[in-house]
C-alpha cells in the first residue's frame, strides 16, 4: 500500500494541534481541538484506501487495481455527519455553559476538590441544589434559570438572555 | 426468522420519530415510548428463543452478502443483553413516567425526553446486534449522542459542568476506536467483524498487539476500566435519577459487550491477558476505596458500578469459556442490580430531600417501602447468599481458580475483599439514611421544611412528598426481577454457559456469518 508523505505529515499536524487544544481548559478550544482530531481521523481512514486510482464502478473496463477504494469514503462521509452533529451539539453547550456561568472554562469537581482538602464527608451545596432540580421539568428550574439571566441582563452584560430563557426551554 | 433482527433497531427509532412528532401531546409521547419498548422486550425475547433453540441468526442488510453487505448478527450473548437491556429500559422509562407525572409535567413538558430516550435504546440495540466494526461504532454514537443530551438535560449549571466532562470523554474514546477501525481496515481490509477474525491471524502479532490495545483503550473508556474511569463519577450523579440509572446500568455493559467480543472474536490470542486481569484487579479496588469514601450516595453508588466492572473485566481476561460465561452471567445480574439501586436513590432524594447519608435519618419509618427496595439489591450488589451477585462471583472466582495462576488466585482474593468493602459502603449509606433516628442527625432540617421554601409556584408539600405508585412499582418490579435471576440461576446460567461456549473462540461467530468456512464448531453448538 503505497501513502502520500504529504497527507500522513497532514494527518500528523493535524492530530498533534487537536490533542494539544483538547488539553485546554477552555471550552472553546475543546472544540476547535474535537474538530481537528476529528478531520485527523477522517484523513487517516481516507490514506487507508490506499493509491488513488480512477472511480469505481461507473466506468466500464476499469480493471479493480486501479479503481480508488469506495468504502473509505463512504466511512468518512458517515464520521463527517457525526462530527458534524456533534460538534453543532458542543456549540449549543458552550453557549449554555457560557450563559449560566458567564465562563467558558471546564471547572474541578467540587467534591474533588473537597477531597483534596481533606473534609471527608461535606455535605456540598451543589448536592442540596441537585435534590431541588433533578426532577426533569421542574418548573422551579425554568423559573430559577430565567431570573438568574434577568438578573445578569439587568447587569447590562448582555442584553436579552432572558429573553431567551423563556425561549430556549 | 432473520425479518425480526432489524426491528429490534427500527421499533425504538421509529418510536424515537414519532414521540418528537407528538412533542407537544406528552400522553401519546409516553404510550409511544413505552409501547415501542414493550415490542422490542418482546422481539428480544422471541429472538432469544429462536437464538437459544435453532441456532444464531445473520441478516445481511439490503440483501447484499456477508463481506459486502452490512451483517446484523444475534447469537445467544446478543439476543439476551437485547432483552436484559429492554427489560431495564422498560422499567426506568416507567419509573421516569411517574417521577414526570408526579411533577406535573403536563405543564412545562420536556418535550425532547422521550424521543432521546428511545434514540438511546436504539443505539444500545444496535451496539448489541452490529456484526460489522463500522456499524457498531454508529450503534456507540447514537447512544453517545443521545446521553449527551440526556446528562444535560434542563442545562442547569451543575449539569452543564457533568455533561462537559462526560462529553468530551466520550468524544475522545469515540475518536479513538474511529482511528482504531481505520488502522484495523488498513491492516486487514474490511470492517466486517468475522472477516477481520479470519484474516486478523495473518497479521504479523506485533501489529495485532498494537491494534488490540487501541481497541481495548477505545472501549476502556465507555466501559469505565480503571486507568480510564475517572470520569464516570464525576459526571454520573448529577443527571436526573431515571437518567443516571439507565446509564449505570447500560452504557457502560455496552462497553464491556465490545471487550467481550474483542477479547473473543477478534483478538482471541491470550497476549493480552494478563494486562487484562492486573487493569481488572486495579479496577475493583480503586473503585470500591472510592465509593467507601462517598457521602453522597449518588456518587457512592458510581464508585461501585466502576468497581464492580472490574469483575466483568476478570471473567473476560480469563481467556476461557468459564469465564465468559460467569462475566455474561455477571452482566445481566450488575445491569439489573445497579439500575435498582441508582431507582431506590432516586426515591431516597425523593422522600428525604437529599442524596447526601450525612443529611439523611429516620427514613425506615418514613418510607418503610424505600428502605426494602434499597435494602435487597443492596445485598445483592455485595454478594450475599443467595443473591444472583453471590452465584456471579462465585461463578468468577470458580473460573479463576480453574485458570490457577498466581494473579488469578490474587484476583479471588481482591474479589472477595471488595464485595466486603461494597457491602460495607452500601450498608453504611442504609444505617445512616434508614436506621438511625432523624433527631441523631445534626442539624436536621425536615424534608417537609425544605419542600415549602424550594417550591416556587406554590406546589403543595403534599404533592411534592407523595411517592408516586409507578416509580414504587417500577423500583419493585425490578427488584423482583433482580430476584428472579437468582430463583432462575440455573436455567440462565446454563444460558450464559450456553452463549460463553459460542465465544470459544472465534469459529462460531465466523460460522453465523460465513457459514461452512470453519471445521470445528457448528451452528448447532
Amino acid at each position: 500500500m503505497s501513502v502520500s508523505i504529504v497527507m500522513l505529515a497532514v494527518m500528523a499536524t493535524l492530530y498533534a494541534s487537536g490533542v494539544y487544544l483538547l488539553l485546554e481548559r477552555s471550552m472553546t478550544r475543546v472544540l476547535l481541538g474535537f474538530l481537528l482530531v476529528g478531520n485527523a481521523t477522517n484523513l487517516l481512514i481516507l490514506i487507508t484506501a490506499g493509491k488513488v486510482g480512477s472511480a469505481p464502478i461507473v466506468a466500464d473496463g476499469v480493471a479493480p487495481e486501479d479503481m480508488t477504494d469506495p468504502l473509505p469514503e463512504a466511512l468518512i462521509l458517515t464520521a463527517i455527519v457525526i462530527t458534524f452533529g456533534v460538534s453543532a451539539f458542543l456549540m449549543a453547550l458552550i453557549y449554555r455553559s457560557w450563559r449560566l456561568a458567564r465562563e467558558d472554562s471546564v471547572e474541578d469537581d467540587a467534591d474533588d476538590i473537597a477531597l483534596r482538602a481533606g473534609t471527608l464527608l461535606v455535605p456540598s451545596d451543589g448536592n442540596e441544589q441537585d435534590s431541588s432540580d433533578s426532577e426533569f421539568g421542574n418548573r422551579g428550574e425554568a423559573a430559577i434559570s430565567s431570573a438568574r439571566d434577568s438578573a445578569r441582563s439587568d447587569d447590562g452584560m448582555a442584553p436579552g438572555t432572558a429573553a431567551d430563557g423563556g425561549g430556549s426551554r | 426468522m432473520t425479518w425480526l433482527v432489524p426491528l429490534v433497531v427500527l421499533v425504538p427509532l421509529i418510536g424515537a420519530a414519532g414521540a418528537l412528532i407528538l412533542g407537544k401531546n406528552p400522553p401519546a409521547q409516553r404510550i409511544i415510548a413505552i409501547v415501542s419498548l414493550v415490542i422490542v422486550l418482546g422481539i428480544g425475547g422471541m429472538l432469544l428463543y429462536i437464538v437459544d433453540t435453532q441456532g444464531p441468526l445473520a441478516m445481511a442488510v439490503g440483501g447484499w452478502a456477508a463481506p459486502f453487505g452490512i451483517m446484523l448478527v444475534v447469537d445467544r450473548l446478543a439476543a439476551l443483553m437485547v432483552v436484559v437491556s429492554a427489560l431495564v429500559l422498560l422499567a426506568v422509562l416507567v419509573f421516569s413516567v411517574g417521577q414526570g407525572l408526579a411533577d406535573g409535567d403536563n405543564e412545562t413538558p420536556v418535550s425532547i425526553y422521550y424521543p432521546t430516550y428511545l434514540i438511546l435504546a436504539t443505539g444500545v440495540f444496535n451496539a448489541f446486534i452490529a456484526g460489522d466494526l463500522f456499524n457498531l461504532y454508529v450503534g456507540f454514537e447514537i447512544l453517545l449522542v443521545a446521553s449527551y443530551v440526556l446528562i444535560t438535560l434542563g442545562g442547569t449549571e451543575a449539569r452543564i459542568r457533568a455533561g462537559t466532562t462526560y462529553i468530551v470523554v466520550s468524544l475522545v474514546s469515540s475518536m479513538l476506536f474511529l482511528a482504531s477501525i481505520a488502522m484495523i481496515y488498513a491492516a486487514v481490509g474490511t470492517v466486517n467483524i468475522a472477516q477481520i477474525s479470519i484474516r486478523m491471524a495473518d497479521i504479523p502479532i506485533d501489529v495485532q498487539v498494537i491494534l488490540h490495545i487501541m481497541l481495548l483503550v477505545a472501549f476502556g473508556i465507555k466501559a469505565a476500566v480503571f486507568p480510564l474511569s475517572f470520569w464516570l463519577p464525576d459526571s454520573y450523579p448529577t443527571a436526573p435519577a431515571p437518567v443516571t440509572a439507565v446509564f449505570a446500568g447500560l452504557l457502560t455493559k455496552v462497553g464491556v459487550y465490545a471487550i467481550i467480543r474483542t477479547e473473543t472474536i477478534i483478538f482471541p490470542g491470550p497476549e493480552l491477558n494478563i494486562v487484562l486481569m492486573v487493569v481488572a484487579l486495579l479496577t475493583m479496588v480503586v473503585g470500591v476505596l472510592g465509593a467507601v469514601a462517598q457521602a453522597d450516595i449518588k456518587r457512592l453508588l458510581s464508585f461501585t458500578l466502576v468497581s464492580h466492572i472490574g469483575y466483568m473485566i476478570l471473567g473476560v481476561s480469563l481467556g476461557s469459556a468459564l469465564g465468559t460465561s460467569a462475566a455474561i452471567y455477571y452482566i445481566v445480574h450488575h445491569i439489573v442490580v445497579q439500575t435498582t439501586l441508582f431507582l431506590g436513590a432516586g426515591l431516597i432524594e425523593r422522600v428525604g430531600g437529599s442524596t447526601s447519608i450525612t443529611k439523611l435519618g429516620g427514613l425506615l419509618k418514613s418510607a418503610p417501602i424505600v428502605a426494602v427496595l434499597f435494602f435487597i439489591p443492596a445485598l445483592n450488589l455485595g454478594g450475599i447468599p443467595p443473591f444472583s451477585g453471590f452465584i456471579g462471583k462465585l461463578a468468577l472466582f470458580q473460573a479463576s481458580a480453574d485458570q490457577g495462576s498466581v494473579l488469578a488466585y490474587v484476583l479471588i482474593g481482591a474479589g472477595a475483599l471488595v464485595s466486603l468493602l461494597t457491602l460495607y459502603a452500601l450498608i453504611r449509606v442504609w444505617n445512616m439514611a434508614f436506621w438511625r433516628p432523624a433527631k441523631d442527625v445534626e442539624g436536621y432540617e425536615s424534608p417537609l421544611l425544605d419542600n415549602v421554601t424550594e417550591a416556587p409556584g406554590g406546589r403543595t408539600v403534599q404533592a411534592t412528598r407523595r411517592l408516586p405508585r409507578l416509580m414504587i412499582g417500577a423500583t419493585a418490579g425490578v427488584v423482583v426481577v433482580s430476584v428472579a435471576l437468582t430463583v432462575f440461576a440455573g436455567p440462565l446460567f446454563a444460558l450464559s454457559s450456553r452463549a460463553g461456549q459460542n465465544l470459544e473462540g472465534p469459529s462460531t461467530y465466523v460460522d453465523i456469518v460465513f457459514p461452512g468456512t470453519s471445521e470445528s464448531g457448528g451452528i448447532d453448538e
